[in-house]
């Protein structure tokens, strides 16, 4: 049988992979919102693993709504990238300097 | 090793492939798509931890509204790929000393000695008549129906955030403005003139 650690050692591991690329990434939007969607996928799948070990099914409920807020995180953040290009004409990380922050 | 191993490993090992080829493509057309990989993989994978309607929801959601809005907007901007590769190589070390030590602290904590299977053992498998949707169904409709109608509005709320956002009046068109038109009086349309008298040529008076 698989045990809990597996699945959870693969989210870990989906997990750094997705830190990784927020970090090298610093020049396109698009993939940066990609790790994090990335990052959330590792997250659900802890939430159900657990959910699933402990006979609780208030994991996968809990995923259920992850999967909802994500959801219109990506299309809010999509439309923002949007605006960022037509009044920039670029969606690169380190020219978007509007703010001088 | 049993056959339910095996799917899970072959399927893992698909997710974290496609999941290192996302961060590191050239092309995030190619990162997009290889993320939809990544997303089947994984819905794989939830199968196995018996949660159908999530991997079936996994699998339209995600990959059919998600990514495809992702493709749909990098169709829209123009990304300069050459570009993209700047400092790739600077944080490349930085990247892999973070991931690596994020990784190996969260595989200590939660490594076999915790949560293997002689301190967690695989639950009994479900009852014949087990449904996995009616009993999320059952929960969600009950305990949780406020929280399930807050994100009803929440998804109503990104719709007319994101609709707000990206929504261009149409320049070129010619409208009526009605306003104007209700409001123009007689004086702005028609003008009367005095014109004096001129008699036709040859015309006896």
């Amino acid at each position: 049988m698989i045990s809990l650690s597996d699945f959870l050692i693969v989210a870990a591991i989906l997990f750094g992979i997705g830190v990784a690329g927020i970090i090298i990434n610093r020049k396109n939007i698009i993939v940066l919102l990609m790790s994090i969607e990335l990052m959330l996928l590792a997250v659900n799948t802890n939430f159900i693993a657990f959910s699933y070990f402990l006979g609780n099914n208030v994991g996968q409920l809990f995923v259920f709504f992850i999967l909802t807020v994500a959801a219109a995180e990506a299309a809010i953040g999509l439309a923002i990238m949007m605006v960022l290009f037509r009044k920039s004409g670029t969606i690169e990380v380190n020219k978007l300097d509007l703010l001088k922050g | 090793m049993t056959i339910l191993q095996i799917i899970f490993y072959i399927f893992s090992a698909i997710a974290i492939l496609s999941a290192l080829f996302v961060v590191a493509s050239k092309n995030p057309v190619r990162g997009a798509l290889s993320l939809v990989l990544t997303f089947f993989a994984m819905a794989g994978v939830w199968l196995l931890l018996h949660a159908e309607f999530l991997a079936l929801i996994l699998v339209l959601v995600y990959v059919g509204a998600v990514m495809t809005l992702f493709l749909f907007v990098v169709m829209m901007l123009r990304v300069n790929v050459l570009s993209a590769r700047e400092g790739f190589v600077r944080y490349l070390p930085f990247a892999l000393l973070l991931a690596f030590m994020i990784v190996a602290l969260t595989i200590v904590a939660i490594g076999p000695k915790q949560f293997g299977l002689t301190s967690m053992p695989a639950p009994a498998a479900e009852a014949v008549g087990y449904n996995n949707l009616a009993d999320l169904g059952m929960v969600l409709y009950t305990h949780y129906a406020y929280p399930f109608e807050i994100s009803a509005v929440l998804l109503l709320t990104a719709i007319v955030a994101a609709i707000s956002l990206t929504h261009r009046k149409a320049s070129r068109r010619k409208n009526q403005i009605v306003s104007q038109q209700i409001a123009v009086k007689r004086a702005d349309r028609v003008k009367l003139i005095d014109m004096p008298f001129a008699k036709k040529p040859g015309e006896s008076s």
